[in-house]
Parts: C-alpha cells; sequence; structure tokens
C-alpha cells in the first residue's frame, strides 16, 4: 500500500534552505538525496497499529525564537525543567528552530567537549558530524519517515565527548515548540568517544491542544569502546502533534547505554528505542513510561540487538492507560548468532485505568545462538482491589490510594531519569495526564 | 476521656453467600486489651476483616459501633480516620511506593489540609520508632512490603500502628511466623501503645504471644460465635488443657464454620 502524498516541499526550498543556514555540500546533497527516497518509500510498519492515515507530510517547516540573556526570562513550564536554586551549567535550548539560549562549562569547553545545535555543529564540526550523521545508527533509506527527516531536518543538537573525559554534571537539551503550527524535524546526534562518560537528558514540550503538527525526531547515540552513556528524556507533545520517534544507539566494547524515557505526548505517536549492542561486553538498559489519555494512539517499540559476545539487554516498560487511549508495546530482545554468553531480558507491564482504554504489551525474544539466558514477562491489569484496600484502612482516600499505586507502578522507570529537577517535572507531568 | 468504645452486636457476615460470622457480640473500651482466640477456621479474621470493611465481605445482621457512630456507613479510609486500624495477616505489597512515602501520607490523611506534619518531625518520629522495634533504616526507603520477609512485614505492620496511633486496634495474627527474638520486638510495640487512650484486639491462636502481652479479657471464637469469655486466667487454661473441654462443655463438636455446600 502506498500512500498518496505528494510532499509539500521541493528541491528548490531544500536548496534555499540548506543555502540559508550555510550548510556544507555534503549536507545538501543528502538532504535532496534523502528528499527523493521520502517520495518513494512507505511509511514505516510499526506492529500492530496502523499509521497509514496519520498526517506526517503536511506541516508548516519554519519557526523562528526570541533569544533569550538568561533562564530567569523563560515561562514557568520551562522553568519546572530545572531546579532554580541549581541552574544547569550545561544546556541548549531550542525554541522553535532557533537557539535561545545556550551555555557549556568552560572546563568542558577546554577538554574538547562540544554540545551545540546542529547547524552550528554542520559548519563548526563538519567532519565530526559526517562521520557520524546518519551513518551508523539510523539510515535514510529505513522508510519515507527517516528519508523525510533527512531532508527537511530543523532542529536538533550536537553532543560530542572526547576520549577519557568524564563528564559529571548532565548535558540537558530543551525543545520549546512555542509556535503552535510549526513541526519539529529534530535530529539529535550524542558521540562518546573511547572511555568517556556523559549524562545527557532532553525535553521535548508544545502547547497545541487543537492545532495539528508534527514532531520527526531521529536521535543518534554512539557510545565507542568503554564509554558510557545514561540518556534520559521527556518528551511532553501536545494533543495536536503527530509524533515519529526514533531513539537508537550504538554500543561498541563494553560501552554501556541506558536510557531512561517518560513518553507522555499527549498526540498520536509512532517511538521506537533500537539499542545495537556491537562490541563484546557491551550493555544497555532501556526503560521507559507513558501514560495514554484521551483518544491518542501510540506504539512504542524497544528492541536490543546483541551481537557482541557477553552483552546484556534489559528492556523495561511500563504504561499507563486510562480514557479511550490505545497502546502497543514491543519489547524485543535479538541475539545475534555468535552472541555466546549474552543475556537478554523484557517486562512489559500495563496498567488499565478505564474500560475503553486498550493496552497490548508483547514481549519477543529472537534467539540465534545457543550459549545465552533470556527471560521475558509482560501483565496488562487493572489496579489491584486489596492493594486499595490495605491503603484504604491506612485512612488514604480511594483517590489517592489510586494516585499511589498508579505513581508507584510508573517509579522503576521514573526513578532513573538523571536530572532530579526533570523527575519531578515527569512526575508533575504523570499526575496532570492520569487525574 | 478516657478513649474510645467498639460496640459489636449480634454481628452476621457472609463471603460470597456462606455466612461465617453467626452473631458475635463483643465491646472494646479504650484501655483495655483484649484477646480472641480459638482454633483455625471458627471466623477470627473474618471479625477483623468485617470491621475494617474488607470489600469482600458482607454484614447481613448486627451493627458495629465506634463512640455511637455507625462504622458500616463508612467507607475502608473513613473507619481508619475514625479511629480504626488493623494490623493484617497478609499485607499487600505496594511497588513503587515507599514505606515512608506510605506513612507521610497516611499520617496526612488524618490531618486538615495545610496542617500537614512537618518533614524533620515526621523523619525524627519514624527514626525513633525503627529504632524501637529494631528494624534496619533502610525499610523506609524500600517499597511497601515489597520482598519483606515475614517477620518485616509483621514489624511493618507494628511500625504502623505506632506512626498512625489508632483509638482502637485489631491485630489479626500479628503472631504468625514470627521467631521468639521478633515476636518479642513485636510485643514491645503493642505494649508501648497501652494507655487509656488505646483499646486493642488480639486475635491469635496461640497462647504464646499472650506471654508478653497481657490481656484483659480473653475471649474463645467457635463456629463463628464468640462461645467463652474470661479474664487472663482463661488463655492460660487453654494453654494447658486445649479448646476439648469448651467443645465438651458447649457441646460442640465441630468447632469451625460448617464447610457443607
Amino acid at each position: 500500500m502506498t500512500v498518496d502524498t505528494k510532499l509539500p516541499y521541493d528541491r528548490s526550498y531544500i536548496e534555499q534552505f540548506s543555502s540559508e543556514r550555510n550548510e556544507p555540500v555534503w549536507m545538501k546533497e543528502l538532504r535532496l538525496n534523502a528528499l527523493e527516497k521520502a517520495e518513494l518509500l512507505e511509511l514505516p510498519k510499526p506492529d500492530k497499529t496502523k499509521i497509514g492515515k496519520w498526517n506526517f507530510t503536511r506541516f508548516k517547516h519554519v519557526a523562528t525564537g526570541g533569544k533569550i540573556a538568561s533562564l530567569k526570562e523563560l515561562p514557568s513550564e520551562i522553568h519546572d525543567f530545572f531546579d532554580e536554586e541549581n541552574l544547569p551549567e550545561n544546556i541548549v535550548i531550542q525554541r522553535n528552530h532557533t537557539v535561545a539560549f545556550q551555555q557549556l562549562n568552560k572546563d568542558l569547553a577546554d577538554k574538547g567537549v562540544i554540545f551545540t545545535d546542529i547547524f552550528t555543529a554542520l559548519r563548526d564540526h563538519e567532519e565530526l558530524v559526517k562521520r557520524y550523521f546518519m551513518k551508523d545508527a539510523v539510515s535514510v533509506d529505513e522508510h519515507k519517515l527517516t528519508a523525510l527527516h533527512a531532508a527537511l531536518m530543523n532542529g536538533g543538537v550536537f553532543v560530542y565527548v572526547p576520549k577519557n573525559v568524564k563528564i559529571e554534571e548532565p548535558l540537558q537539551s530543551i525543545f520549546w515548540q512555542e509556535d503552535a503550527e510549526v513541526a519539529l524535524i529534530n535530529h539529535v546526534l550524542v558521540v562518546a568517544e573511547e572511555n568517556s562518560e556523559l549524562t545527557y537528558v532532553e525535553n521535548y514540550i508544545s502547547n497545541n491542544q487543537d492545532e495539528a503538527t508534527v514532531a520527526n525526531i531521529v536521535t543518534e547515540v554512539i557510545a565507542q569502546d568503554n564509554a558510557r552513556i545514561s540518556f534520559g528524556a521527556v518528551d511532553n507533545f501536545a494533543a495536536g502533534t503527530t509524533t515519529y520517534v526514533n531513539r537508537r544507539g550504538v554500543g561498541y566494547r563494553n560501552a554501556t547505554i541506558d536510557w531512561a524515557l517518560g513518553q507522555m505526548n499527549d498526540g498520536n505517536t509512532v517511538s521506537e528505542n533500537v539499542t545495537h549492542l556491537i562490541g563484546d561486553g557491551a550493555v544497555s538498559n532501556a526503560n521507559a513510561v507513558t501514560v495514554g489519555r484521551g483518544q491518542q494512539t501510540q506504539n512504542f517499540t524497544a528492541k536490543i540487538v546483541q551481537f557482541g559476545k557477553n552483552t546484556d539487554g534489559q528492556i523495561l516498560q511500563r504504561g499507563v492507560m486510562k480514557d479511550s487511549a490505545s497502546s502497543i508495546f514491543n519489547a524485543i530482545g535479538k541475539i545475534e548468532h555468535g552472541a555466546s554468553g549474552a543475556n537478554s531480558e523484557q517486562t512489559s507491564r500495563v496498567l488499565m485505568l478505564s474500560e475503553k482504554s486498550r493496552g497490548d504489551a508483547n514481549p519477543i525474544l529472537l534467539i540465534e545462538e545457543d550459549d545465552v539466558t533470556a527471560g521475558h514477562a509482560a501483565s496488562v491489569g487493572r489496579v489491584d482491589p486489596m492493594q486499595l484496600y490495605y491503603l484504604m484502612s491506612r485512612g488514604i482516600t480511594k483517590e489517592e490510594a489510586e494516585r499511589l499505586v498508579i505513581h508507584g507502578f510508573l517509579d522503576p522507570v521514573v526513578r532513573q531519569l538523571p536530572i532530579a529537577a526533570v523527575k519531578k517535572q515527569l512526575k508533575q507531568v504523570i499526575e496532570r495526564k492520569v487525574n | 476521656m478516657a478513649g474510645s468504645t467498639l460496640e459489636i452486636k449480634n454481628l452476621h457476615v457472609s463471603i460470597e453467600g456462606k455466612e461465617i460470622l453467626k452473631g458475635v457480640d463483643l465491646t472494646v473500651k479504650g484501655g483495655e486489651f483484649h484477646a480472641i482466640m480459638g482454633p483455625n477456621g471458627t471466623g477470627k479474621s473474618t471479625l477483623a476483616s468485617a470491621i475494617m470493611g474488607h470489600p469482600k465481605y458482607e454484614v447481613t445482621e448486627g451493627s458495629i459501633l465506634l463512640d455511637g457512630e455507625d462504622v458500616l456507613e463508612m467507607e475502608v479510609d473513613e473507619r481508619a480516620r475514625a479511629g480504626l486500624f488493623l494490623a493484617m495477616q497478609y499485607p499487600s505489597e505496594i511497588s513503587g511506593v515507599t514505606t515512608s512515602d506510605f506513612l507521610r501520607s497516611a499520617i496526612n490523611a488524618r490531618r486538615e489540609e495545610g496542617d500537614e506534619i512537618p518533614l524533620m518531625k515526621f523523619i525524627k518520629g519514624l527514626d525513633s520508632d525503627l529504632d524501637f522495634l529494631e528494624i534496619d533504616k533502610s525499610m523506609a526507603t524500600r517499597y511497601l512490603n515489597e520482598g519483606f520477609s515475614g517477620g518485616e512485614k509483621k514489624r511493618n505492620e507494628i511500625l504502623q500502628l505506632m506512626q498512625l496511633k489508632p483509638e482502637i486496634a485489631i491485630l489479626d495474627e500479628i503472631d504468625s511466623g514470627l521467631d521468639i527474638d521478633a515476636l518479642k520486638v513485636v510485643s514491645k510495640g503493642i505494649n508501648k501503645m497501652r494507655s487509656e487512650d488505646f483499646g486493642c484486639l488480639i486475635i491469635t491462636h496461640y497462647q504464646r504471644l499472650l506471654n508478653y502481652i497481657t490481656p484483659d479479657f480473653v475471649h474463645v471464637m467457635m463456629q463463628g460465635r464468640v462461645v467463652k469469655s474470661g479474664g487472663p486466667e482463661l488463655a492460660q487454661r487453654l494453654e494447658a488443657e486445649g479448646y476439648d473441654w469448651i467443645k465438651e462443655e458447649l457441646g460442640i463438636e465441630d468447632e469451625t464454620v460448617e464447610q457443607n455446600a
């Protein structure tokens, strides 16, 4: 089945867009090439969710945003992302498609750490970006949306940590879609060289309840030998945004990539979080939570593919469904031939709060090697009346008891978010969504 | 004023259509410790669950009053805020909710909005009760009852009792599965609660708990009723002679609630 949607953007538009941003020639070529593919390729086919009629192609493409002089000038909804008393040292705030504010600790900059928006990176660190951009993790021609992403990318950041540099303070990005109609086609590229360490946390936020638009996000996370990356995110696009978000990791020898994703969009969402453990001894813990409400349909695929020996892949998904929301959770562990000593585990748990909501948990193991260990668990259920009875027998009201059970259900993932303020903000979002 | 009064009159309770309690009469006042004894299957735990309002138990006849207020008209949480507490035989595991967060919610549920317990005061009180019950401090940050041993769960129930300070507590087989050291600690916690303002109903089928907690009144349940009441000496005699003499005295052959279909 092909969807007959002629893209609203053509070669000359993209040439001009790229030129205005002084992009290198290879990038312009990559975009034009991707545009051709976007016309030909089909949409991805997430398991058990039909997205053929979702709008991924019609949107307003560009909006700028004003700069701000200090973090104090931000509206309160953005303030929630950090601790007033302890303002982040390393931060990029992207307002629509413009960097509104950015700073990086001087010591880190001196050590060669790069943390900047993707357009600056394309100019100032061209070779590094070229080396990794849609090469080892996500390919341009996977399907229509990856191609469209490459052709029309209009925001994003580049994070680079040189060999042996260990960053203690987190790096934080805030992608603030202030314009209700503009699409965000955001590319985040995180590269940790050998034996380096970093914590990166990103927040997406928009307020378009009624205006329809699109988010098409590709995130590539590369951990070289012995590198450790802790990646946290809270996605909070409003009901009007249809989202495709693809976060992909590649871990080499003894590398660790840990994900803690708060997937709190209110609109229809397709999320893929795939990690390839290439090197021996590589590890990934992929944790994600979501709360579905209203009429939204979502599909979450978490997948860890293990090529290296003695690799360890752990997936934990937790979802709460209310109203008429519907979500599919696919947790896939794949162990390739030769990955002896690998361990793979998937757990997907869904808590249903209403009769009309739908949740489907599918843990899947695909194993091509004998000498491995693996396990999976899945459950879809309602709040246990015995838990409510127990809590209420201590004087806690039914509403508060339910609130405790729901927050508790999500806590194993929420507690892993690396920045306290972001953890708190995620709890607030959960609170808003479940009540 | 010396505490509250819990009055149970002619209580009949069914579960899934089967009558378990067949007319229980019992009054517990502030300052009094009552023990309910009896073999397994005689309705002791049903009485505890019915008082607290367990959703599966249906009261078909009789009344429960707390200081004259109709307990049966109250939701479970209202019963607790009115002053009742049940230390459960099988406490639920609440994943993701720490013991400390849960306790603070429970304490604040009894207080007015805007008058929540100050955090430092709460932590001090909790620490002191943890110490008193010889519980490792780490329990405060562990998820409530999740992965707790049997003994830890029982101690946690008593911790909650001490923290929430109810008017009337019902302890449902708080001694089951405890070794002698744990039994002593749990008893110590219960004894510390003893005051004119606190009444307690202790359900057990072993006399040994009563070596550490001296009841003022002892009641024996059989066939879903209280069949005999007395003072502490009744517990002593049960320890020495078992239940057979009561059955003989009352002409009871099968003391359990009938299992006939």
